[in-house]
């Protein structure tokens, strides 16, 4: 089976739109879309042409080289890589709980990750398409618009994101790529004057934190129409939650609930996901589809991320951001829940919730602790699962008796949200393409949909929300009519 | 004449029969080198110690201080050509510094950025080289091999077991070898304790389970580069 406008009937009678590339972070994504004489919409792809090949050459390599080395899988979370190989590692050496210093400084480097993802996603990527409208002047649309139209918001978001950098340096040793975490610990504690530095900005970012919810819900209030509706579609979704129920962006069990909101598995030992999840593979994407397999591979598609952890908690351990998230889910009735772009709204709870977190940790002495490693009972295998800033990543090895990994399985967060990505392509795609000719501003509504998810496509920075677009209508006789390209200036067209 | 000899134009004693290179060590300054130890015969198969002594090329590891002896060392000219031979030694091999455990303690690395060397130049060879796991406390990461010969010496001159040996022919073809009869560490004496274990100027011969336990900040070449720690890290 298929999905809708997965697949057309009669695919030679049709021609071809094609977005090539849609930028991801260490790759490349595309979307194509096929349309009738009429511009009906018959079928709609999201696909991911990128090929990633780490779980094959960590294979020979040891093991205390792993959270290192995985972590280049990406330049803009690479902490959650770099931790989740840790605790798949953790696993392995038998290590059932860290020194409270090792957890303490995981933690804070994972939140400190959160803050500067979440941060730069929002306010660098996301929030000209929001200030300015989907479909605004292309030239102005753009983070350097931002700073030139709402410099306090543009600076908010560029010391946001520095000083979670800032959080991460002082836990890993450097702001990107960093080595702190260890299998069974940490290399290094917060130092007294670490300390004091984080200490000193740390209320200014809760206070900008909660700014920032403040602004999204005031988008929302003003576009309330058109934000819910945009790319909307009933999923079920997948998180961590600690085990009270309450967010745990660290460590937890699994929990997933269907469209209807029931519970299909909660407090799930993550040590064993393959028993409730499983991959499926299609010919025209080099991503897998994860599936839960009491559904099936059909109904079993879910989606992960701020919008699932927020709504799928039970509360949130910091205070102003569970009162945020009790106000989220009682705006409308409830019905931005559900909404694609819940996301954003979603993120930015969450980015408080992180600030909050740092802040706390910080007035914890254990942090300055010398108590870094911990021991256990050596196994073959190890599986770390953490919510990395886009969901749920799961990081699954075997090593063997000399301490080389045998096997290696990635399911990142991105993967999980494949098939509701393309659920929500298609959505934007039925209302906004149809009968319409290209224009940059439509090929910005599809990117705004992807945009949501925060997927590795639209989060590189280099990118800047200049992604380099290309479309072209092709006639049933592959002879090319149309084609548009966007790149650093500006959108040029050329017709046959 | 005193016994002594300028080194870009400072002038360093030596004791008769000391080489150029022991002579400006012992007297803290730096002549780029790599497969030089001062416990250790010398190997003089690197080259980065390449001076120049009355205008003319010599191994500073090799040649014997004499008395006057005019000798360039960190000239544009032999820092090029020093340059040039860590790209070639970085491209021999494999040699991935972002997930390398000896990053930061790496006398190769060190020296590169001693040097400035900002690229590898030449294409990567790429050479499929093993990894041995197989002792319970060592690992032998062949990739990153410079054939410095050190680990040969050491075994053999400091823990008289001659683990390590230089063979085959050939660019690709020639490499260090364990001596035994699987070619495995595991089927040899060597004690994580021999003096080989922990001579290793990168990052082949490695102790297990402990990669990365020093943080950035505080690993050897952070702390200074190598040419401001001449007696204790230059060795």
């Amino acid at each position: 089976m298929t999905f809708e406008l997965e697949t057309a009937i009669a695919p030679e009678k049709l021609r071809r739109v094609a977005i090539d590339p849609v930028s991801r972070v260490e790759g490349h994504g595309k979307v194509t879309i096929l349309l009738d004489d009429d511009n009906k919409v018959h079928q709609v792809r999201l696909h991911i042409v990128e090929f990633r090949g780490f779980e094959k050459f960590i294979q020979g390599r040891p093991y205390w080289e792993v959270p290192v080395m995985v972590q280049r899988l990406c330049g803009i979370c690479p902490v959650s890589h770099h931790l989740a190989a840790s605790k798949a590692m953790d696993m392995m050496l038998g290590v059932k709980e860290l020194t409270p210093t090792a957890e303490k400084i995981r933690r804070l480097m994972h939140y400190g990750q959160i803050l500067q993802s979440h941060a730069l996603h929002f306010f660098h990527l996301s929030s000209p398409d929001l200030l300015f409208g989907f479909g605004s002047n292309v030239a102005a649309r753009n983070i350097v618009g931002v700073v030139a139209a709402h410099p306090e918001i543009a600076k908010k978001g560029v010391l946001l994101r520095k000083y979670g950098q800032e959080v991460i340096r002082m836990t890993a040793g450097k702001r990107v790529h960093g080595t702190g975490s260890i299998p069974g610990g940490v290399n290094k504690s917060l130092s007294d004057g670490e300390r004091a530095d984080l200490l000193k900005d740390i209320y200014q970012m809760v206070a900008w934190s909660r700014d920032a919810v403040g602004m999204i819900r005031q988008l929302f209030e003003q576009n309330l129409a058109e934000y819910n509706d945009f790319g909307r579609f009933r999923s079920s979704g997948m998180c961590l939650v600690r085990a009270d129920g309450a967010m745990d962006l660290y460590h937890g069990g699994l929990r997933a609930r269907d469209t209807d909101g029931n519970t299909l598995f909660d407090h799930f030992n993550y040590g064993r996901y393959w028993e409730v999840i499983a991959e499926d593979v299609k010919p025209w994407s080099y991503m897998k589809f994860p599936f839960f397999k009491s559904l099936g591979p059909d109904d079993g598609s879910y989606r992960v991320g701020p919008l699932t952890r927020v709504t799928q908690c039970d509360s949130i351990p910091t205070p102003l951001a569970d009162k945020e998230r009790e106000e989220f889910m009682a705006f409308d009735g409830g019905s931005v829940t559900g909404a694609t772009l819940g996301y954003h709204w979603a993120r930015m709870i969450e980015m408080l919730h992180a600030a909050e977190s740092i802040k706390d940790l910080l007035h914890d002495d254990d942090i300055l602790g010398h108590d870094l490693m911990a021991t256990g009972q050596r196994q073959q295998r190890g599986v770390g699962v953490i919510e990395a800033p886009r969901g749920t990543l799961i990081h699954h090895y075997r090593v063997d008796e000399n301490d080389l990994v045998i096997r290696a399985n990635l399911i990142v967060s991105t993967t999980h949200n494949n098939q509701a990505m393309n659920t929500a392509v298609r959505e934007v795609a039925k209302k906004y393409l149809n009968g319409r000719e290209i224009t940059e501003g439509l090929l910005n509504h599809i990117e705004v949909a992807i945009r949501a998810f925060d997927p590795c496509l639209s989060c590189a920075t280099h990118a800047l929300g200049q992604m380099p677009l290309e479309v072209a209508i092709v006639g049933a006789d592959g002879r090319v009519l149309d084609e548009a390209t966007r790149d650093h200036r500006g959108l040029t067209r050329e017709s046959s | 004449m005193n016994n002594t000899f300028q080194l870009d134009g400072e002038e360093i004693p030596f004791t008769p029969g000391q080489t150029i290179m022991q002579a400006a060590t012992a007297h803290g300054s730096y002549i780029p080198h790599l497969c030089w130890h001062p416990d250790f015969s010398v190997h003089g198969s690197c080259k980065l110690c390449t001076v120049k002594v009355n205008g003319r090329f010599g191994s500073s590891c090799t040649m014997e201080a004499q008395p006057g002896m005019e000798v360039e060392n960190r000239t544009a000219e032999l820092d090029d050509k020093r340059r040039t031979l860590l790209q070639m030694l970085f491209v021999e091999g494999n040699h991935f510094c972002p997930s390398c455990e000896k990053s930061g303690d790496c006398k190769l690395q060190a020296t590169a950025y001693e040097l400035k060397m900002m690229s590898p130049h030449f294409d990567m060879f790429y050479p499929d080289r093993p990894v041995d796991a197989s002792h319970p406390d060592i690992l032998l990461d062949f990739n990153r091999c410079i054939m410095c010969g050190l680990c040969v010496a050491a075994s053999r001159e400091a823990d008289g077991k001659n683990i390590f040996a230089m063979g085959g022919r050939g660019l690709l073809g020639r490499r260090v070898h364990v001596s035994s009869e699987s070619g495995k560490l595991a089927d040899t004496d060597f004690a994580a304790t021999d003096r080989a274990a922990s001579i290793c100027p990168v990052g082949v011969i490695l102790s297990k389970r402990r990669g990365f336990v020093v943080p950035i900040g505080r690993r050897t070449y952070d702390l200074a580069p190598i040419s401001a720690q001449v007696t204790e890290k230059a060795p």
